[in-house]
């Protein structure tokens, strides 16, 4: 579990997150939604270290964050970042043997070959593991980046926003596969969400913020109805429900 | 595909070396073979201390545009020079031995760009761009801050500066070279050792984070990787700017691997070759009478050129 306990934040003298309490659950998948500027992508980066945490307490399975060493946390938890703007000219291939830095620091042994080829079949870029990612399609792309960070094999595993630019195909494969790898190799997943309806249909568990606080949390069926659109968007949308899972009218 | 690449570098460095060597040789054999061993071995040190710089400097930029000398480097190596020859006067500086100048202007150099870098990089939000934005205008900096004391100086001192602050292939100090040699070589081992984690630097500044490489730690032990190659070929042979980017392109070109484990070595590789090969054909082919850095300069600056076009028009 991740327990993020009473976590404010400033970035250049603006309040970003303002005493956060969340528990993320352990096991299948969490979506953080929310409007834009809500925090989300900061408490991800606070999360993952990418940010030096300012007050408050973080804590992953009992453990102080800032107590493990940076070597460790990266066989706990994988974060993929949203932007990937740079495309790295480099084979599929090699990309997800990154994954295996933190156990195998370049040298990939029997192992790590064998996690690699599974995680390459598990989001089925065999056809394409030699070609330069700059040769690909957004959505190989971002398949190729995700399997990377499930190649680290850690038990939990950040995305932020990794449906951006994907078109609904790609979207829906990409979501699908990870709802069913975390379920099969029980690991965690946080994953920060724009479209509410992605998060609604695929997430397990949904952590709503605004304006820097955590507003709602809970199972999808239970968090997102038209009252929490309003509250949380400011906007009215109907919502019905469709095979058991709320759903947004757009 | 990248062994027999691989194969043909080599085999190209081994013939221009050897002709270098032979090539048009009159009078006695050893001399000529000790007098030209010399030069060889300062080209290809050079060549390989450069491109194994840029190549760095590139890695943790994540831009392949950039050479440590667009970031002020050499001139912060030139500004010290010029001080130390305006405190000590042209007497003084010619007493003390060479070897011992370079190894003070040495720790200067990988101080200043310690202190710079930890100044700049504090904050964790702030990024290497600006510090690399920073590097250029404080280089610009340098550059005026020694063009002011040279013109104060003596004639006599600036006389003995210029000689020092040229880009110049033909005369090197064999008591420099050692030095510069045994320098180079432990540096090539410490970049040798970590080539995996600069496959990992490499791509990004959150990647590394998530992959447990951390990328501060990792981009201030280059960065004085890289000042130790600058000192020695500024010191050897003066600034020299492009030939860094025209080797890191043409390495980028024939070696298509994200494994510094590949570049690196071709990187060494085609410095050499382009430095030796150019001095070869100057000298011993074409009887130029001008200099090889101008020549390497020219073709480096058009490579930057065609680079800095060819991503304003993609």
């Amino acid at each position: 579990m991740i327990r993020i306990d009473n976590v404010s934040h400033q970035i250049a003298g603006q309040e970003i997150l303002r005493q956060v309490d969340l528990d993320i659950p352990q096991g299948g998948l969490t979506a953080l939604v929310g409007p834009n500027g809500a925090g989300k992508s900061t408490l991800l980066s606070l999360v993952a270290r990418l940010l030096s945490l300012q007050l408050g307490r973080i804590e992953i399975n009992g453990q102080d964050l800032q107590q493990i060493s940076h070597g460790d946390q990266a066989q706990l938890l994988a974060i993929l970042p949203q932007v990937l703007t740079s495309t790295h000219r480099i084979s599929v291939e090699d990309l997800v043997g990154f994954g295996r830095y933190p156990y195998s620091r370049g040298r990939l042994g029997p192992q790590d070959r064998k996690v690699i080829a599974q995680v390459l079949e598990s989001f089925e870029l065999q056809e394409v593991k030699h070609r330069f990612l700059d040769t690909l399609s957004g959505g190989q792309r971002q398949r190729a980046y995700t399997a990377m960070a499930w190649a680290q094999d850690t038990e939990y595993l950040l995305l932020d926003e990794p449906l951006n630019n994907l078109d609904i195909a790609a979207s829906r494969s990409l979501m699908s596969r990870l709802k069913s790898l975390a379920a099969q190799q029980s690991r965690t997943i946080v994953i920060v969400l724009h479209d509410i309806n992605y998060a609604a249909g695929y997430a397990d568990h949904i952590v709503a913020m605004k304006a820097g606080r955590v507003v709602a949390s809970g199972p999808p069926q239970e968090v997102v109805n038209e009252s929490f659109l309003k509250a949380v968007f400011d906007t009215d949308a109907k919502v019905i429900t469709a095979e058991d899972r709320p759903l947004v009218i757009v | 595909m990248l062994r027999l690449r691989f194969l043909w570098l080599i085999l190209a460095l081994v013939v221009v070396s050897v002709l270098f060597l032979t090539l048009g040789a009159k009078g006695s054999w050893g001399f000529t073979l000790w007098f030209r061993g010399q030069k060889l071995a300062s080209l290809l040190l050079i060549g390989g201390a450069v491109s194994t710089a840029t190549i760095l400097f590139q890695t943790i930029t994540h831009n392949r545009i950039l050479t440590p000398s667009i970031m002020g480097f050499d001139a912060l190596f030139l500004l010290i020079l010029t001080l130390m020859i305006f405190g000590m006067g042209a007497g003084g500086y010619a007493q003390v031995p060479k070897v011992t100048l370079f190894l003070i202007n040495l720790v200067l150099l990988t101080l200043a760009s310690v202190a710079l870098f930890t100044l700049l990089l504090k904050d964790q939000s702030s990024d290497l761009m600006r510090m690399v934005l920073t590097g250029i205008i404080l280089g610009v900096l340098f550059r005026s801050l020694g063009l002011l004391i040279q013109r104060l100086i003596d004639p006599s001192e600036f006389a003995v500066l210029q000689s020092a602050s040229f880009a110049r292939f033909n005369k090197v100090d064999a008591d420099l070279l050692l030095a510069s040699a045994i320098l180079v070589g432990l540096t090539w081992g410490a970049v040798w050792r970590m080539r995996h984690r600069l496959d990992v630097l490499a791509l990004g500044e959150v990647l590394p984070v998530s992959l447990g490489a951390d990328p501060r730690r990792g981009q201030l032990l280059v960065l004085m990787l890289i000042s130790v190659l600058v000192s020695v070929s500024t010191a050897l042979v003066g600034p020299v700017a492009f030939l860094g980017l025209l080797v890191s392109s043409l390495t980028y070109r024939l070696i298509p691997s994200w494994h510094h484990g590949h570049i690196l070595p071709a990187a060494i590789l085609i410095g050499g070759i382009t430095l030796v090969g150019g001095q070869l054909l100057l000298e011993r082919i074409l009887h130029f009478e001008t200099p090889l850095a101008v020549v390497v300069e020219c073709l480096g600056g058009l490579v930057f050129l065609i680079l800095i076009l060819r991503k304003g028009s993609t």
